[in-house]
């Protein structure tokens, strides 16, 4: 399709704006100007509303297509959250009227519902405080490796090292690289963490552990209470990584089981709208220890039932946005749980573990599942076999956008071969979820009659497979080249 | 059930399938002793309940204010259409587009915002987008620290006090020395900055217009950092970008802004966007998903992310940055917004708001002893000397409706009788007429 730089024709005009009293030179000297116009698009209204109808039409969503990638719990978002999200009342409100001190009674709904998102994380997950400021999930991940920074510190602790498992996410180390870490990885067995890889990692210098539970595997570490024990005996501080939590909502919550940092991605168990790659909102909640660490602003309320914002944290790590936080997102979590309530929670992780035990025992006989018993929210599956015929795991991925799927996640985790890792969630029906498995069979199927159609999948999407190594290599970044 | 399709029946068949039977067996791996000491939420309530409760909050927001609060965040009309195009589920629900055949929308879109941000920055290229204008110039810091394999980062106080102490937190443990170039009278000491850049600088730092609302010409100060081996970092703000000298022009090596103004609401604080554009010497450091146009096996068009070996789920700890994601929803808010306005429909409203904040400097400065923080150009927005305490003014103001400003003090010790007034094409003259009037009334 035409790029709008393609479709613009100078001179014409979209939205009219009236013309301004004043030209530049009235204010500014000539030194402080720009010598040309920038090229943007010049088109009617018409025109650029049909570009981007245009544009979406190219594009899987949810609201259009089953997406069942793992680890990244891409469920229904309910539409009226939207319509919460953009009442005025909230979308005019500048940031900054709430640290006047005359207007702080201006947002005090806003504020209002900062302090009861905290409140409603901390129930659900048994943590002693949240901030909302992170505002995706990696940036919670840096938040919280850098509030473990921060307490080590504080007590006089030369801690050096955080040990992440190599099944975790990518962001983890890099999130606690740049907190000022460095990185110990250990490996798995069995599909768990190995007590005893971890033990031979633990000494003095580790600050923390970072953990996913259920992990990348779709498993539960079994071995769980062990490690717990194990990382608090070196004075070193647990983190779990939320990304999962889609599969232990009123089934566990990590603060009791004695987890000290947790961040939550809020588009993925909390189903705001993924938007194509963000924004997102990563909240961070702590045990009570790490309390006077967390970010500044935070949420105060008076007795009086008035809500403030409270500065006066002299141990906190800081300002880790400009504001508050993505607050638009975390106002359709909020709506969507004071929807669902605690029952909501629980029966929505009841029904994505059901949903995905139900895909891998109906797939279980037709592609290889490395750690076939009872799953999580997701599992992996494997495409391994001779009678595959060299289909690789990208292929059937790709098969599947040809039958209006998304792919499942390929190649994550890194330790399971021609991995295709299956996260059906609790919104898609029992029909959705069979019409998939019959689907993937098909395609199987195919891959043993006709591996090259496979192998050339799409066909049917409006491109067929693309050149990444030519993107790569000569780079052509914007319209211009 | 919200949300869960299932029928009684349907659910029973799944449970038969897996060859369990109740829900509580699937969570047998989750013992006793790690179940929840308490689960007391609220309980669940019809979307009618939750909208009327959601609802008498926003109510407990008051939005009908008239507003001179700018400081980098600015409320500018947003058209119709940006709303209606970016709310689509095709755009809204999609996923990052890592299987391109399937994302050729966002894709398309991203690469599309990557040419107009370039070309309004007048930079080489831009990347998808980073979290907001504050982390965008750390990120934009430590590509000169990259570059340079330098420690040293000179910053300009008059680069948004927010944004210096998010890169304050930022740095904690990255061993970095940050030097601060104090303001003179609210415009970058630019003598100042070049004195501090030398040979063992990674990165200078400014802002343009700077927080007060100055504008200035970086180009002496961009060749200085060059000629020494440092890297150049500017903040801008995008809707002056139409006008003022561009990054590009001045020689910058890394340029960055706050995309809220380019049809983002003021949302209490975001979502917002953050701008990343460089060099295309420095591309390989910038961090974020970068978009690039290819082909296909058939020799159509069509695009894909690129550059993914500096990205953390290659490169885990040495990566570029941890970021995953980008605020794409909001890039692409920025990009129809661009795209309805056109660079003429741009210009007007930075002229208009120009306009609008020069009059009101003009009437505010009539009262008796209020004065301009200096007689340096500025755009729309602009500090003024007040013979009372700032915060007074705007305690007293606000209490009647009317927020007359940003108090400096809030940001700036010695600023205290120091108040930032920020326009858009939304004010009136009207609007400015009240602000006078009334602060002439509390003066005297």
């Amino acid at each position: 399709m035409k790029t709008l730089f393609a479709k613009s024709t100078p001179g014409r005009r979209g939205v009219c704006i009236a013309e301004p009293a004043c030209c530049e030179a009235d204010h500014l000297p000539a030194e402080l100007l720009r010598s040309h116009a920038p090229k943007l698009p010049e088109l009617g209204e018409l025109d650029v509303v049909r570009h981007f109808t245009q544009l979406s039409s190219l594009n899987y969503g949810v609201d259009g297509n089953f997406y069942p990638l793992g680890s990244c719990t891409m469920k229904y978002n309910p539409k009226f959250m939207e319509q919460a999200a953009a009442l005025p009342g909230f979308t005019r409100l500048h940031p900054l009227m709430a640290q006047l001190k005359g207007a702080g009674h201006f947002t005090q709904g806003a504020l209002e519902v900062m302090y009861e998102m905290e409140n409603l994380l901390c129930e659900i997950t048994g943590m002693a405080a949240y901030t909302m400021h992170p505002m995706a999930g990696a940036h919670g991940e840096l938040t919280g490796a850098m509030i473990i920074a921060a307490y080590h510190a504080d007590k006089g602790n030369r801690k050096t090292k955080v040990i992440v498992p190599d099944s975790a996410h990518g962001t983890n180390p890099a999130s606690a690289h740049i907190a000022g870490f460095e990185i110990v990885s250990i490996e798995s067995r069995d599909g768990m963490v190995d007590p005893a890889a971890l033990k031979e990692a633990l000494d003095d210098e580790v600050a923390a552990v970072m953990l996913t539970c259920p992990n990348t595997l779709g498993l539960f570490e079994r071995h769980l209470p062990e490690i717990v024990e194990m990382v608090h005996g070196v004075d070193a501080l647990l983190y779990y990584d939320g990304a999962n939590m889609n599969a232990i909502m009123g089934k566990m919550r990590v603060g009791d089981v004695g987890f000290d940092v947790v961040h939550w991605n809020l588009h993925k168990t909390l189903a705001t709208p993924h938007g194509g790659g963000g924004p997102g909102s990563g909240p961070v909640g702590v045990c009570e220890k790490l309390k006077p660490f967390l970010p500044v602003s935070r949420v105060k309320k008076l007795e009086d039932g008035r809500f403030v914002l409270d500065y006066d944290h002299p141990k906190s790590i800081g300002y880790m946005a400009p504001f508050y936080g993505n607050f638009g997102v975390y106002l359709k979590a909020y709506a969507y749980v004071l929807r669902l309530g605690g029952e909501g929670l629980t029966r929505a992780s009841e029904n994505a573990v059901l949903a995905a035990n139900y895909i891998r025992k109906r797939l279980e006989e037709h592609i290889h599942v490395p750690y076939n018993r009872i799953c999580m929210h997701e599992f992996v599956s494997s495409a391994v076999g001779e009678d595959l015929n060299g289909v690789r795991a990208l292929d059937l991925g790709k098969a599947l956008l040809d039958k209006g799927y998304h792919a499942p996640t390929v190649y994550f985790p890194l330790i399971v071969p021609e991995c295709l890792m299956i996260e059906p969630t609790e919104t898609e029906s029992k029909a959705t979820l069979d019409a998939f498995v019959d689907d993937l069979i098909d395609i199987l199927e195919l891959s043993k009659t006709d591996p090259d159609n496979v192998k050339t999948a799409p066909h049917t999407l409006p491109v067929t497979r693309l050149d990444e190594t030519r993107a790569a290599r000569q780079m052509v970044l914007t319209d211009d080249v | 059930m919200p949300y869960v399709p299932h029928t009684a029946e349907e659910t029973r068949q799944m449970l038969e399938t897996v060859g369990v039977s109740s829900m509580d067996e699937l969570f047998a791996d989750i013992g006793p002793e790690l179940r929840p000491r308490s689960f007391n939420l609220p309980h669940g309530k019809s979307e009618m309940e939750v909208m009327a409760q959601i609802e008498r909050l926003a109510a407990k927001n008051k939005v009908d204010v008239v507003s001179f609060l700018g400081a980098g965040f600015y409320d500018h009309h947003i058209p119709a259409a940006v709303d209606t195009l970016t709310s689509r589920g095709e755009f809204a629900t999609a996923y990052t587009p890592y299987q391109p055949e399937a994302s050729q929308g966002t894709l398309q879109a991203i690469f599309e915002y990557q040419t107009a941000i370039s070309r309004l920055l007048d930079m080489e290229c831009a990347n998808a987008s980073v979290y907001d204008g504050g982390s965008a110039i750390f990120e934009a810091m430590m590509m000169g620290v990259r570059a340079t394999r330098r420690k040293r980062l000179v910053i300009s106080e008059a680069l948004s006090p927010i944004y210096r102490i998010m890169l304050a937190s930022y740095t904690t443990n990255l061993g970095l020395e940050l030097v601060t170039v104090p303001h003179r009278d609210g415009n970058t000491d630019i003598e100042a900055l070049m004195a501090a850049v030398d040979d063992t600088t990674a990165a200078v730092v400014v802002q343009n217009p700077n927080f007060f609302g100055h504008a200035h010409d970086f180009t002496a100060l961009f060749d200085h950092a060059r000629e020494v081996g440092a890297k150049s970092v500017i903040s801008v703000y995008p809707i002056m970008q139409t006008l003022l000298r561009t990054p590009g022009e001045m020689g910058a090596d890394v340029a960055v802004a706050e995309g809220q103004s380019l049809g983002m609401p003021l949302s209490f604080g975001g979502p917002y966007l953050g701008i990343m554009t460089c060099t295309s010497k420095m591309v390989r450091q910038m961090p974020g998903r970068i978009v690039g146009r290819t082909v296909d096996t058939q020799g159509r068009t069509g695009y894909v992310l690129t550059l993914q070996a500096r990205e953390q789920h290659i490169r885990r700890q040495k990566a570029t940055s941890n970021i995953c994601s980008n605020q794409s929803l909001c890039a692409l808010r920025a990009l129809v917004y661009m795209s309805l306005l056109g660079p003429c429909g741009m210009k007007r409203v930075a002229l208009s708001s120009i306009e609008n904040a020069h009059y009101a400097a003009k009437r505010l400065t009539a009262i008796p002893g209020v004065s301009l923080m200096s007689d340096a150009p500025f755009c729309n927005e602009f500090a003024i000397r007040l013979p009372i305490s700032a915060y007074e003014a705007v305690d007293r103001m606000t209490e009647r409706g009317f927020v007359p400003g940003f108090p400096l003090g809030r940001y700036y010790e010695g600023l205290e009788n120091c108040l930032l007034v920020a326009c858009t094409e939304r004010h009136t003259r009207e609007d400015v007429g009240i602000l006078a009037e009334m602060l002439g009334g509390l003066i005297r």
